[in-house]
């Protein structure tokens, strides 16, 4: 691979909405020679140079792609997070493990490569009450614990650095992002904290970190042009309550007792409204923070949003249904403030002076 | 004769400076106390910031806006009418940077740190808050595990612990952990085991003094006389009280005896000097571990001896 070359990526979910954003970045940039991007539907970012392969990770023809467009570095986002997208928990385990194993099995044999990016989740940390407040990225992922997303993300983790000790000329980078929102993607999360009464556990506040998408999308595209290999937590600096997030955003909460939660997880999930799986539960008990230290000091990125200006630019560009905005609440304080002060000029009327 | 500066001279007369007097503002109307309404401002404002969520939380999940407005106002009655706390040595204790705090542990429910994080936000010159490190168990508790991080605590985990003095911050340990707050009534004063002595890895890793505190009346709140242990078991907790009065007079017997407080915090024990590899030496962490408990113990039963009687 020379420079005159140029870099030549394949994106792997290329339907979604990090992926089309990342590729949208990549087009762009001269570095690149040749994009191509694989998923069963298509991209939702208008692409002009990206060569869209409509595949399943685990089609045999992906070997061949491959090996025929001679890519050398392989940019793993197809990780999907919600059931119902991948048409159930059984399809969605296939896509995610076994097309990952696929994936990374065919890029083993193919000699161009020379870098695997991959997305995965500071999820793989789990959620208990024992934890320290930030995971490292050393820490024991929380294995048998995790289920579903989480559970898929460390195996694909696993495969990932399989491959990375077989193949030593392949640096391999994971990103382990926190909860992504933003103006453009739909996660979990940034439906949930959509809802018009965001459902929470009865006498749990759990501390959410959150990654915006323009840092999402630019460690991505830092890890896939350069950047030293390995695994790094990518969230904005600081945290927010669960309690304090609904608040930002003017919503009601309604908090259910746990032994009922499941049940009203479940109705959320029937009507439609957020895809909300049972391991996510914990989640909503303790929360995941991560420890972004290594990416600040090894990777060199300094994420342009932190968690709670992820969290209000994430408030204004979306349409999150506000009860109540800050002005409304300004103009209750000043209501109640001149309410009281003459209620209390009138009691000091009636008071007996000197 | 006149003197151009008056105000030592004519002692006992009223002098009035003009120009002050001038510009002073006029005299508010009738009806309104201004400050008065500062408070009432205050209230409102942080009435405001709450419905906005316009407040910051660090890391660990520690409201500063919080811990300020409500719990200190809540715990302040306690520690100045009911337990009537004496804070003593808090020059021992640094204005700046990071520092080990290690007290006795009693007293059946935790009120002893809650006393403690009081007397250094209140009495400390540099208003310092106490970060505590709190055992599991009640961080999972639900209501009272979110309130402990959102009043500054965090799990009891070396990690934490580091982090939390590396970032400078002043942090509690009480290493007797439930085998302390849940001591009988016939031992008290008499300090367990100290754990593990990881608070001492901890202050060796960070470089922080340890500071020893002995906390004397705490341990009286409750007289525990009994542990129904099967009844612990079932609940999932580490003990059950009996006490004179709980569970026997109901809600009632968990007001605590209004015994009164002294807590001394001792001349600080500087873990600097024994370098960046003690910390991985198990024989300095034992004899560090065992000097701290010495140290409390001492003072603990030196504070007992100046004592006349519980209540006084």
């Amino acid at each position: 691979m020379t420079a005159a070359d140029g870099r030549r990526v394949l994106i792997t979910g290329i339907g979604g909405e990090l992926a089309g954003l990342l590729a949208h970045e990549l087009e762009a940039d001269d570095r690149v020679a040749y994009m191509a991007g694989v998923d069963v539907t298509e991209p939702r970012v208008p692409l002009s140079r990206t060569e869209f392969i409509r595949a399943d990770l685990g089609n045999p023809l992906l070997s061949r792609v491959l090996d025929g467009t001679r890519v050398d570095t392989i940019v793993h986002l197809s990780l999907t997070a919600t059931p119902r997208q991948a048409g159930g928990r059984t399809r969605m385990k296939e896509h995610n493990v076994l097309g990952s194993m696929q994936l990374l099995g065919a890029a083993q044999k193919t000699g161009s490569l020379r870098r695997l990016v991959m997305k995965s989740t500071t999820a793989v940390y789990g959620s208990t009450h024992a934890d320290p407040a930030l995971f490292r990225e050393e820490a024991e992922p929380a294995g048998r614990l995790l289920e579903g997303y989480s559970k898929d993300a460390l195996e694909g983790e696993s495969y990932a650095r399989a491959l990375g000790r077989r193949r030593r000329d392949v640096g391999v980078t994971i990103l382990r992002l926190a909860n992504v929102v933003g103006p453009n993607v739909d996660t979990i999360l940034s439906r949930y904290l959509s809802l018009m009464v965001v459902p929470t556990v009865l006498g749990y506040d759990p501390r959410l970190q959150l990654c915006h998408e323009v840092d999402a999308v630019e460690m991505l595209r830092r890890a896939t042009l350069g950047g030293p290999p390995g695994v790094y937590n990518v969230a904005g600096p600081g945290i927010v309550y669960l309690s304090q997030a609904i608040r930002v955003l003017g919503k009601a909460c309604v908090a259910v007792p746990l032994p009922l939660f499941s049940g009203a997880a479940g109705v959320v999930r029937r009507a439609g409204l957020v895809d909300f799986s049972p391991e996510q539960l914990s989640f909503l008990l303790f929360g995941c923070v991560g420890d972004i230290g290594r990416m600040r000091a090894r990777f060199g990125y300094e994420p342009r949003y932190s968690t709670p200006g992820a969290l209000a630019d994430f408030a204004a560009a979306r349409d999150v249904n506000p009860m109540y905005d800050a002005d409304t609440v300004a103009r209750a304080e000043r209501a109640a403030r001149d309410l009281l002060a003459g209620w209390r000029g009138a009691l000091s009327l009636l008071r007996p002076r000197p | 004769m006149p003197s151009p500066h008056p105000a030592r001279d004519d002692a006992g007369a009223d002098v009035i400076d003009l120009d002050r007097a001038r510009r002073r503002p006029p005299d508010p109307p009738p009806g309104e106390e201004p400050p008065r309404d500062r408070d009432l401002d205050a209230a409102l404002a942080f009435l405001r910031r709450r419905l906005t969520g316009d407040y910051d939380v660090d890391v660990f999940g520690f409201d500063r806006d919080l811990t300020e407005r409500v719990l200190l106002p809540l715990a302040r009655p306690l520690y100045r009418s009911y337990w009537r706390v004496r804070a003593v040595g808090l020059e021992h204790v640094p204005d700046h940077g990071g520092a080990l705090i290690v007290a006795n542990h009693a007293g059946t429910l935790p009120f002893d740190a809650l006393m403690t994080k009081v007397a250094l936000f209140d009495e400390h010159p540099a208003h310092r808050h106490l970060r505590e490190l709190a055992a599991d168990l009640a961080l999972r508790a639900p209501v009272v595990g979110p309130l402990l991080r959102k009043t500054g605590n965090t799990l009891a985990h070396h990690d934490d612990a580091v982090r939390l003095l590396e970032s400078g911050e002043l942090v509690g340990v009480w290493p007797e952990g439930y085998k302390g707050v849940g001591k009988p009534y016939g031992e008290r004063y008499k300090l367990q085991r100290f754990g593990r002595g990881g608070f001492v890895t901890v202050a060796l890793r960070a470089g922080v003094p340890i500071v020893p505190v002995a906390i004397i009346g705490s341990e009286e709140i409750y007289p525990m006389i009994g542990d129904a242990r099967p009844l612990a078991r079932l609940l999932g907790l580490p003990y059950f009280p009996l006490t004179p009065t709980f569970p026997w007079l109901g809600p009632l017997g968990l007001v605590p005896l209004p015994s009164r407080w002294t807590i001394e915090f001792g001349r600080a024990i500087d873990t600097a000097g024994y370098g960046s590899g003690a910390a991985e030496d198990p024989m300095t962490v034992f004899e560090l571990t065992d000097r701290v408990r010495a140290t409390v113990q001492q003072m603990l039963y030196r504070g007992l001896m100046g004592r006349r009687s519980i209540f006084r």
